[in-house]
C-alpha cells in the first residue's frame, strides 16, 4: 500500500483557503503548514504540547461564521486526547481537526506512537460525539475531506495515514508574541488586535 | 476589634455572585471550567448567562489552550479550576509566556485551611508558588465582601495587562469540606 505524503496532504487542505483559520500542531505538522506558505491565519506551536485542538476550539467559539482548522501530529493528539471528549460534548460546528498520522514521534527520532500500536484515533473521536470521523489512506480521499473541512457540520476529524519521512525543515516564525500579534490584527484588523 | 471578627455577617455575602458580575462587567465570554464544590454557585451563574459560553473541561490545560484560542479569535476567556488543577496545567502555561496571551484564573484553594483530605495538601500548598514559576500573577481572595474588586482587579491585570493571572479564592472563605456535611 502507498501511504500519502504529509505535505501533499497538507497542501490540499490549505491552497486557496478561503476565510480558513489554521492551528498547527507543535513539529512536523507546524513545518507542512509552513510549507505551503507562511501565513498569518495560520497559529503554529513551538510547544505546550497537546494544546493544538483547545487552541482551535477557542477560535472556534469565538468565531462561529469562521471554519476553523487544526493541523496536528498522532503524538501530539495523544497528548491531548481528554479535548476530543470535550469538543464532542460541546459540540462546535466549525471546527475541523486533521491528523497526520505517521505512527511516530517525528522529532525525536521515529519512535513508534500508540496509533502505531493499533489506537484508533477516528474511533475514540467518533465515540466522544464528532460528527464525522474517520481513518483516510488514499489519495481519493482527499478532495472530499477537504470539502468536509470547509463545508460539513463539524466537529470533524479525519486521521489521514502518512508515510514517515523525515523532510526539509520549513520554519515559521517562533517569537509566539508576533504570531499572536499578526493572527489577530490579519482576523480582528489593527485596532481591534490593539486592545 | 480584628477585620476577620465581623465575617459572621459578612460571609453570608453572594462572592460568587460578584465574581460573575467581575467576568461580565470586563467582557468574558468563554468560560471553562473543571468543575469544585466553591465554584458551584459561579459555575451555575455562567451557565445561566447568555452572554457566556460555558465549557465543561476533562482537565485543566484544555482551559489554557482554549483561553488562547478565544483570545486569537477576539474573545476573553476565564478559567475556573481546583488547585490541584493548577498542577495539570504546567506546561500549558507556556503558551501564555511565550505568547503574550492574558490568562485569567480563578482557583479555588483545599489544603491550606481545615483540610481533611491529606492528599489535598501537597498540591494545595504549592499552588502559589507553582503559578509563580509558570509565570502567573497570584492575587487572593480572603473576605467576602472584597470578592468584587479583587475579581476585576484580577482581570483588568490579565486583560490590560495581557499577562497570566491566578486569584486564589481562599479556603477559609469556601468552607472547609467535610465528608459528615450533608450533601
Amino acid at each position: 500500500m502507498t501511504l500519502l505524503h504529509r505535505r501533499k496532504v497538507v497542501r490540499m487542505l490549505l491552497e486557496q483557503r478561503e476565510g480558513l483559520l489554521a492551528v498547527a500542531g507543535l513539529g512536523s505538522s507546524a513545518w507542512d503548514c509552513t510549507d505551503v506558505g507562511d501565513h498569518a491565519l495560520t497559529f503554529p506551536l513551538w510547544g505546550a504540547m497537546g494544546s493544538a485542538s483547545m487552541i482551535g476550539m477557542g477560535l472556534a467559539l469565538a468565531q462561529r461564521r469562521r471554519r476553523v482548522l487544526v493541523v496536528t501530529g498522532d503524538g501530539e493528539m495523544l497528548m491531548g486526547l481528554g479535548s476530543l471528549a470535550t469538543i464532542g460534548a460541546h459540540h462546535p460546528e466549525n471546527l475541523s481537526i486533521v491528523v497526520l498520522d505517521n505512527e511516530r514521534y517525528g522529532e525525536t527520532g521515529m519512535q513508534k506512537t500508540h496509533t502505531g500500536c493499533g489506537v484508533d484515533l477516528a474511533s475514540i473521536a467518533k465515540a466522544c460525539g464528532f460528527e464525522e470521523a474517520r481513518i483516510v489512506r488514499h489519495d481519493a480521499e482527499l478532495g472530499s475531506m477537504r470539502s468536509s473541512v470547509y463545508r460539513a457540520r463539524g466537529p470533524l476529524f479525519f486521521q489521514v495515514k502518512v508515510k514517515a519521512e523525515a523532510l526539509p525543515l520549513v520554519l515559521p516564525p517562533r517569537d509566539g508574541n508576533v504570531l499572536r500579534h499578526r493572527f489577530r490584527e490579519a482576523l480582528l484588523g489593527g485596532s481591534a488586535a490593539n486592545r | 476589634m480584628s477585620k476577620r471578627a465581623i465575617s459572621p455577617t459578612v460571609q453570608t455575602l453572594d462572592w460568587p455572585a460578584e465574581l460573575h458580575r467581575a467576568l461580565r462587567s470586563h467582557g468574558v465570554r468563554q468560560v471553562s471550567y473543571v468543575p469544585d464544590a466553591g465554584h458551584k454557585r459561579l459555575i451555575e451563574l455562567c451557565q445561566a448567562d447568555a452572554e457566556m459560553v460555558a465549557v465543561p473541561l476533562t482537565s485543566e490545560e484544555e482551559g489554557v489552550g482554549l483561553a488562547a484560542g478565544a483570545w486569537l479569535g477576539g474573545e476573553r476567556a476565564a478559567l475556573l479550576m481546583q488547585s490541584s488543577g493548577v498542577g495539570n496545567c504546567v506546561n500549558a502555561f507556556t503558551l501564555a509566556s511565550n505568547c503574550g496571551f492574558p490568562l485569567l484564573m480563578f482557583v479555588t484553594m483545599r489544603g491550606e485551611w481545615g483540610e481533611f483530605n491529606p492528599w489535598q495538601i501537597p498540591m494545595g500548598q504549592a499552588t502559589p508558588d507553582v503559578l509563580r514559576l509558570s509565570g502567573a500573577r497570584v492575587l487572593r481572595l480572603e473576605q467576602a465582601e472584597d470578592a468584587g474588586a479583587v475579581a476585576s482587579a484580577a482581570a483588568k491585570l490579565a486583560f490590560d495587562g495581557y499577562a497570566s493571572v491566578a486569584l486564589l479564592i481562599s479556603q477559609r472563605l469556601i468552607g472547609t469540606k467535610s465528608f459528615e456535611e450533608k450533601p
